[in-house]
Protein backbone atom coordinates (compact mmCIF):
# COMPACT_ATOMS: atom_id res chain seq x y z
CA UNK A 1 0.00 0.00 0.00
CA UNK A 2 1.22 3.40 -1.09
CA UNK A 3 0.27 6.55 0.03
CA UNK A 4 -0.28 8.97 -2.68
CA UNK A 5 -0.74 12.40 -3.07
CA UNK A 6 -4.52 12.22 -4.29
CA UNK A 7 -5.30 10.46 -1.01
CA UNK A 8 -3.89 13.69 0.74
CA UNK A 9 -5.81 15.69 -1.38
CA UNK A 10 -8.78 13.17 -0.08
CA UNK A 11 -7.90 14.10 3.47
CA UNK A 12 -7.88 18.27 3.06
CA UNK A 13 -10.81 18.13 1.01
CA UNK A 14 -12.95 16.19 3.71
CA UNK A 15 -11.00 17.55 6.82
CA UNK A 16 -10.98 20.91 5.77
CA UNK A 17 -14.65 21.36 3.89
CA UNK A 18 -12.81 22.39 0.69
CA UNK A 19 -13.93 21.26 -2.62
CA UNK A 20 -11.78 18.57 -4.71
CA UNK A 21 -10.38 21.52 -6.84
CA UNK A 22 -9.45 24.16 -4.01
CA UNK A 23 -7.49 21.09 -2.19
CA UNK A 24 -5.53 20.46 -5.41
CA UNK A 25 -4.54 23.56 -6.00
CA UNK A 26 -3.64 23.99 -1.90
CA UNK A 27 -1.39 20.93 -2.34
CA UNK A 28 0.19 22.01 -5.14
CA UNK A 29 0.98 25.35 -4.54
CA UNK A 30 2.80 24.19 -1.36
CA UNK A 31 4.64 21.86 -2.84
CA UNK A 32 5.99 24.04 -5.36
CA UNK A 33 7.11 26.41 -2.71
CA UNK A 34 8.60 23.83 -1.29
CA UNK A 35 10.47 22.44 -4.48
CA UNK A 36 11.51 26.46 -5.84
CA UNK A 37 13.03 27.08 -1.90
CA UNK A 38 15.22 23.90 -2.41
CA UNK A 39 15.96 24.89 -5.66
CA UNK A 40 17.35 28.01 -4.53
CA UNK A 41 19.73 25.68 -2.20
CA UNK A 42 17.80 26.79 0.88
CA UNK A 43 16.51 24.17 3.44
CA UNK A 44 13.18 23.41 4.30
CA UNK A 45 12.53 22.41 8.03
CA UNK A 46 8.97 21.04 8.93
CA UNK A 47 9.09 20.92 12.67
CA UNK A 48 7.80 17.43 13.69
CA UNK A 49 8.39 15.65 10.77
CA UNK A 50 12.07 16.25 9.42
CA UNK A 51 14.37 18.48 7.15
CA UNK A 52 14.83 18.06 4.01
CA UNK A 53 18.63 20.05 3.09
CA UNK A 54 20.26 20.75 -0.05
CA UNK A 55 24.32 19.00 -0.13
CA UNK A 56 26.85 20.19 -2.53
CA UNK A 57 28.81 17.19 -4.03
CA UNK A 58 32.36 17.94 -5.37
CA UNK A 59 33.32 16.43 -8.77
CA UNK A 60 35.42 13.36 -8.07
CA UNK A 61 36.87 10.44 -10.22
CA UNK A 62 34.24 7.64 -11.18
CA UNK A 63 34.43 4.12 -12.79
CA UNK A 64 31.74 3.02 -15.20
CA UNK A 65 31.03 -0.29 -14.02
CA UNK A 66 30.43 -1.90 -17.21
CA UNK A 67 33.82 -0.92 -18.72
CA UNK A 68 35.70 -0.23 -16.14
CA UNK A 69 36.68 2.70 -17.79
CA UNK A 70 37.60 5.85 -15.27
CA UNK A 71 35.66 9.19 -15.43
CA UNK A 72 35.37 12.31 -14.26
CA UNK A 73 31.91 12.79 -12.24
CA UNK A 74 30.77 16.59 -11.84
CA UNK A 75 30.23 18.15 -8.86
CA UNK A 76 26.43 18.15 -8.53
CA UNK A 77 23.63 19.04 -5.87
CA UNK A 78 21.59 16.87 -3.81
CA UNK A 79 18.85 16.85 -1.99
CA UNK A 80 18.96 14.79 1.72
CA UNK A 81 16.68 14.18 4.33
CA UNK A 82 16.83 14.01 8.17
CA UNK A 83 13.97 12.86 9.67
CA UNK A 84 12.93 14.59 13.34
CA UNK A 85 12.84 12.53 16.67
CA UNK A 86 9.01 12.69 16.75
CA UNK A 87 8.81 11.04 13.43
CA UNK A 88 11.54 8.65 14.23
CA UNK A 89 9.99 7.48 17.85
CA UNK A 90 6.58 7.27 15.69
CA UNK A 91 8.20 5.02 12.94
CA UNK A 92 10.47 2.82 15.57
CA UNK A 93 8.36 3.05 19.18
CA UNK A 94 11.49 1.50 20.95
CA UNK A 95 13.10 4.28 22.39
CA UNK A 96 17.10 5.25 21.52
CA UNK A 97 18.84 3.65 24.13
CA UNK A 98 20.70 6.96 25.96
CA UNK A 99 17.39 8.97 25.64
CA UNK A 100 14.75 6.85 27.55
CA UNK A 101 11.20 8.42 27.51
CA UNK B 1 12.71 28.02 5.21
CA UNK B 2 10.41 26.15 8.20
CA UNK B 3 6.91 25.38 8.39
CA UNK B 4 5.90 28.81 10.00
CA UNK B 5 7.16 30.90 6.79
CA UNK B 6 5.95 28.07 4.79
CA UNK B 7 2.52 28.45 6.29
CA UNK B 8 2.78 32.30 5.35
CA UNK B 9 4.03 31.71 2.20
CA UNK B 10 1.27 29.16 1.03
CA UNK B 11 -1.10 32.19 2.92
CA UNK B 12 -0.20 34.74 0.71
CA UNK B 13 0.17 32.52 -2.54
CA UNK B 14 -3.11 31.18 -2.34
CA UNK B 15 -4.65 34.02 -0.73
CA UNK B 16 -6.34 31.78 2.26
CA UNK B 17 -6.31 32.45 5.96
CA UNK B 18 -2.77 31.99 7.75
CA UNK B 19 -5.33 28.70 10.18
CA UNK B 20 -6.02 27.39 7.01
CA UNK B 21 -2.78 27.54 5.60
CA UNK B 22 -1.69 25.67 8.64
CA UNK B 23 -3.98 23.03 8.18
CA UNK B 24 -3.45 21.81 4.92
CA UNK B 25 0.29 21.80 5.79
CA UNK B 26 -0.11 19.99 8.96
CA UNK B 27 -2.57 17.63 7.57
CA UNK B 28 -0.51 17.04 4.79
CA UNK B 29 2.55 16.21 6.80
CA UNK B 30 0.81 14.41 9.38
CA UNK B 31 -0.88 11.72 6.84
CA UNK B 32 2.81 11.47 5.40
CA UNK B 33 3.76 10.48 9.16
CA UNK B 34 0.94 8.52 9.83
CA UNK B 35 1.31 5.98 6.83
CA UNK B 36 4.87 5.63 7.33
CA UNK B 37 4.35 4.78 11.31
CA UNK B 38 1.99 1.77 10.02
CA UNK B 39 4.97 1.12 7.87
CA UNK B 40 3.10 2.28 4.61
CA UNK B 41 5.51 3.74 1.98
CA UNK B 42 4.74 7.87 0.65
CA UNK B 43 5.03 8.87 -3.00
CA UNK B 44 4.52 12.16 -3.32
CA UNK B 45 5.64 12.58 -7.56
CA UNK B 46 7.87 15.48 -8.33
CA UNK B 47 8.84 15.94 -4.63
CA UNK B 48 10.33 12.56 -3.04
CA UNK B 49 9.44 9.01 -2.07
CA UNK B 50 9.78 7.38 1.62
CA UNK B 51 9.70 3.79 2.67
CA UNK B 52 10.23 2.25 6.01
CA UNK B 53 14.24 0.45 6.03
CA UNK B 54 14.28 -2.37 8.68
CA UNK B 55 18.06 -2.03 9.89
CA UNK B 56 19.69 -5.10 11.38
CA UNK B 57 21.59 -5.11 14.62
CA UNK B 58 25.49 -4.40 14.57
CA UNK B 59 28.51 -3.47 16.20
CA UNK B 60 29.42 -0.20 15.65
CA UNK B 61 32.19 2.13 17.82
CA UNK B 62 31.91 5.37 19.99
CA UNK B 63 34.00 7.60 18.05
CA UNK B 64 35.02 9.65 20.73
CA UNK B 65 36.49 6.79 22.92
CA UNK B 66 36.75 4.05 20.30
CA UNK B 67 34.71 1.71 22.30
CA UNK B 68 32.38 -0.99 20.69
CA UNK B 69 28.75 -0.73 20.96
CA UNK B 70 26.04 -3.32 20.19
CA UNK B 71 23.19 -0.96 18.13
CA UNK B 72 19.82 -2.55 17.95
CA UNK B 73 17.94 -3.25 15.13
CA UNK B 74 16.10 0.21 14.51
CA UNK B 75 13.48 1.46 11.50
CA UNK B 76 14.24 4.63 9.54
CA UNK B 77 12.23 6.14 6.89
CA UNK B 78 14.62 6.03 3.70
CA UNK B 79 14.30 9.10 1.61
CA UNK B 80 14.35 9.42 -2.28
CA UNK B 81 14.78 12.17 -4.02
CA UNK B 82 11.47 12.56 -6.56
CA UNK B 83 13.00 13.00 -10.55
CA UNK B 84 11.36 16.74 -10.91
CA UNK B 85 12.85 17.96 -7.70
CA UNK B 86 16.21 16.10 -8.81
CA UNK B 87 16.44 17.85 -11.69
CA UNK B 88 15.20 21.17 -10.68
CA UNK B 89 18.07 21.72 -7.87
CA UNK B 90 21.08 20.33 -9.71
CA UNK B 91 20.53 21.75 -13.38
Amino acid sequence: MTLTKSEIVDKITEKMGLSKNQSVDLVEVMLELIKKTLENGESVLISGFGKFNVKAKNKRMGRNPATGDQMLLDARKVITFTCSQKLRSLIDPVPPPKKGK
Amino acid sequence: MNKLELISALKNEANISKSDAAKVIQIFFDSMADAMAKGERVEIRGLCSFFVKNYKSYTGRNPKTGEKVTIKPKKLPFFKCGKELKERVDY
